[in-house]
């Protein structure tokens, strides 16, 4: 078998550094809270729907908070609180703040009995829902052939719910096993998530939870007549991180990109905004049992693949200690990394193979992601047919947890029915014809390939020592992570970002970390 | 046939010989291959033939064929828009800018509106630029200033009178129904109208931008796939050289 052989006191020092890395935020989760989280809380509340002009009701709501100086204390107690005064349910106290004015802050507060009386069967009842959808998965992963290494994942992006659905159902029937609705490229700065089914988006289709509703549907369909689970993967990240994962959990989505840095290095998001939003989503996804999913594939695409390797590694670092300290478990860890080196170098296969075996020596339980080439892909269809085919080597040699697929018309256009297709056949044949090779094989003593791994490591660690000596915000604000200078107080959704009352409360959050046992 | 006059290549001269691959939204069978073979024959192919169908499911088929034109086209003329400034190495632009501008070339880039993949104006401005050419914030010649993705047009167009910008760099990578059109048009449009157009050199870039295309917008220059740092550093330092001889 292809066994690395990894030195074992380095790992440990990686992984040290990267927990003095995500420890260090105590003080942000502790004390603060943002715009999305309170958001989520509504929503999680049972707040829906939108005004006419788009604005969601829960948007409505926090916003008339924010006005008022009343977020402090959360969302959460000033909705109970009105239920409770005027008789109303959760949805139509935000119906009364949006269109007859009802001022929330002017409501004398209950006692905080009163209130958490109000709140917690409305929490029971989300939080039963979200664990009955989670049993629904497991239940129906017992009943159906269990998922393949690598998992088949592709992705829809029509722009439009509905032609999606039919692409999706395509893929799915085709051997599929995950599919993800790419989102349209605006979304991810938009500081609200909009409402309904939606037939127009570029790059992709809009997250809402009615297209979550729709395409969750049309996977089960297919799903039981092929006596085969389909994976739903949608972003939990942008400025609305914890309501889109919130969704998520509501629908059955059972994956999330879910990435603690992204937003703040390739979004110029803010970072505080970000980790705080990352907190509560990470949080949402591991009581819900979506497994998240992480970007590192980002850092090679911007930066030489080669050269960089290492900030793959210390990424994956960061991201499983942050996702820890929002309680989810090794095999819903996800952690990226990216099949991206310029095919020109000579031997670019054997760094990608010591590249793939890195990712999964270090993390054996968690179902990695596997990106394919992009960077090099440039309208050649034969010959990105033939590098996808060579990332589809690996991954299945190296056993990796998901193969998004490459598309042979990477850099033409978003995936046409038949790209779609002849990545599944390409992936299937490889798939096949490879399937136990990597227990006929072990690498050489001194191999390069070994060599090179540990030279990965050995950099990503150093790196990570160096950003735990200096804090994380410090290392971003001087562009050590992917060459982008990021500084605590800049970038969007900043102004989102809220200090705390002594009397906060956000009762979904103490729930679930009762539960997660955080 | 005179030798101006050609047809596609297999491997006899005009064999006209073309390899062709489509969906129907067709059963998989029979029927399926004669609506593809009709399909070609009506679009004026000949001896058209399908070498593989496969069901693609939901009821849609995607066939290969090989098909013969009988059409051809005459190059003598064509002409094309193309830039036509030669392309110089990183050195030679920084000693060509000294020499002939004396100063340093600022450039702002961005990727406009909705679009947020960096990619194509990382590899033209970053420092590391792309495929071993560096890009233009190395050169000692540039002061190059990336925005970023999801720039709005007026902040771009802001940053570029602020700094009194050269030339705008903007990357349009998403082209799903024709955006990138709507988004370059709209950031000429907001340029004239605030008498910007003519300040500076506006170019764009991208997988999908032709010279000829950006030309038709109304830019300055367009480069598209397989471009690199040197291409657009030498128009850039080329055309505002020219531009000062003809002040």
């Amino acid at each position: 078998m292809l066994k690395l052989d990894i030195n074992q006191e380095m790992v440990s020092r990686a992984r040290k550094a990267a927990f003095q890395i995500t420890n260090a935020f105590s003080w942000l989760f502790e004390g603060y809270t943002t715009v999305a989280t309170e958001r989520t809380v509504l929503r999680l509340m049972g707040i829906d729907g939108a005004l006419k002009d788009g604005k969601p009701l829960p948007n409505v709501v926090v916003d008339n908070l924010v006005e008022n100086s009343a977020i402090p204390k959360g969302a959460a107690i000033w909705v109970a609180n009105a239920m409770l005064k005027k008789g109303l349910t959760a949805q139509q106290v935000a119906e009364e703040v949006a269109y007859k004015g009802l001022e929330l802050t002017q409501i004398s507060l209950a006692s905080g009995e009163e209130i958490l009386n109000t709140l917690n069967p409305l929490v029971e009842k989300m939080l039963d829902h979200i664990t009955a959808q989670k049993e629904k998965r497991e239940e129906l992963l017992v009943e159906y052939k269990q998922r393949p290494k690598p998992a088949i994942y592709v992705i829809v992006a029509t722009g439009n719910i509905y032609e999606d659905v039919v692409q999706a159902r395509a893929a799915a029937r085709e051997g599929a096993d995950a599919i993800a609705v790419i989102r349209s490229t605006a979304q991810s700065l938009l500081d609200y998530v909009p409402f309904g089914a939606t037939t127009v988006g570029f790059g992709g289709t809009f997250a809402t939870q009615e297209n979550f509703k729709i395409m969750r549907k049309a996977l089960d369909e297919v799903a039981q007549e092929k006596g085969h689970y389909i994976y739903l993967t949608n972003y939990a990240s942008g400025l609305c991180m914890p309501e889109i994962a919130a969704m998520g959990a509501m629908e059955r989505l059972d994956m999330m990109l879910n990435d603690a840095m992204y937003g703040i290095l390739f979004r110029d998001i803010n970072p505080k905004r970000t980790l705080l939003d990352q907190y509560f989503a990470r949080m949402i996804n591991a009581y819900a049992g979506i497994e998240i999913q992480t970007g590192e594939d980002n850092y090679l695409t911007t930066s030489d693949a080669v050269e960089k390797a290492y900030t793959v590694t210390a990424s994956q670092l960061i991201n499983e200690s942050f996702a820890v300290l929002s309680g989810i478990k090794p095999e819903k860890m996800g952690l990226g990394h990216a099949f991206e080196i310029n095919p020109e170098l000579e031997n670019s296969f054997s760094y990608e193979l010591a590249h793939a075996l890195l990712t999964k020596t270090l993390f054996p339980d968690s179902p990695v992601k596997y990106m394919p080439p992009t960077k090099f892909a440039g309208g050649n269809i034969f010959k990105t047919y033939l590098l996808d085919a060579m990332f589809n080597f690996i991954g299945q040699l190296t056993e990796q947890g998901v193969q998004l697929l490459g598309m042979m018309t990477e850099a033409i256009h978003t995936p046409h029915l038949a790209d779609r297709y002849l990545a599944i056949e390409n992936a299937q044949y490889i798939f096949k014809a490879v399937k136990d090779l990597n227990q006929n094989l072990c690498l050489a003593e001194d191999s390069f390939i070994n060599r090179r791994a540990n030279e990965v490591l050995a950099q990503a660690t150093e790196f990570l020592e160096k950003v735990a000596r200096e804090g994380l915000f410090s290392a971003m604000a001087k562009g050590e992570f992917a060459e982008i200078k990021r500084s605590e107080n800049g970038g969007k959704g900043l102004e989102g970002v809220i200090m705390k009352d002594k009397d906060y409360y956000n009762p979904f959050m103490e729930s679930m970390k009762q539960e997660l046992k955080l | 046939m005179s030798k101006n006059i050609i047809r596609p290549y297999g491997d006899t001269l005009n064999d006209g010989k073309m390899q062709l691959s489509f969906t129907l939204p067709v059963s998989c069978d029979a029927l399926g291959k004669e609506a593809a073979k009709r399909l070609l024959l009506q679009a004026g192919f000949d001896e058209a033939e399908i070498t593989s169908m496969n069901d693609l499911t939901e009821g849609f088929t995607h066939f290969i064929a090989y098909a013969v034109t009988s059409t051809s086209v005459d190059i003598s003329k064509i002409k094309v828009k193309v830039v036509e400034t030669p392309v110089m190495t990183m050195e030679e632009t920084d000693a060509f800018v000294a020499e002939h501008l004396g100063r340093k070339i600022t450039v702002v880039g961005a990727c406009i509106e909705s679009d947020a993949h960096t990619v194509g104006i990382d590899a033209i401005m970053n420092m590391k630029g792309y495929n071993h050419r560096y890009g233009l914030e190395r050169y000692h010649s540039f002061n190059a200033i990336n925005m970023g993705a999801q720039v709005s047009c007026e902040d771009l167009l802001a940053k570029a009178r602020e700094v009194n910008a050269d030339a705008i760099l903007v990357s349009q990578v998403v082209t799903q129904k024709n955006i990138h059109i709507k988004n370059l048009t709209r950031l000429i449009e907001l340029a004239e109208a605030e008498g910007l157009r003519d300040k500076m050199l506006f170019i764009c870039g991208g997988p999908r931008i032709s010279y000829e295309l950006a030309i038709e917008l109304g830019y300055d220059a367009g480069f598209g796939i397989g471009t690199y740092a040197t291409d657009v550093a030498s128009y850039i330092a080329i055309t505002l050289a020219k531009r000062k001889v003809q002040e």
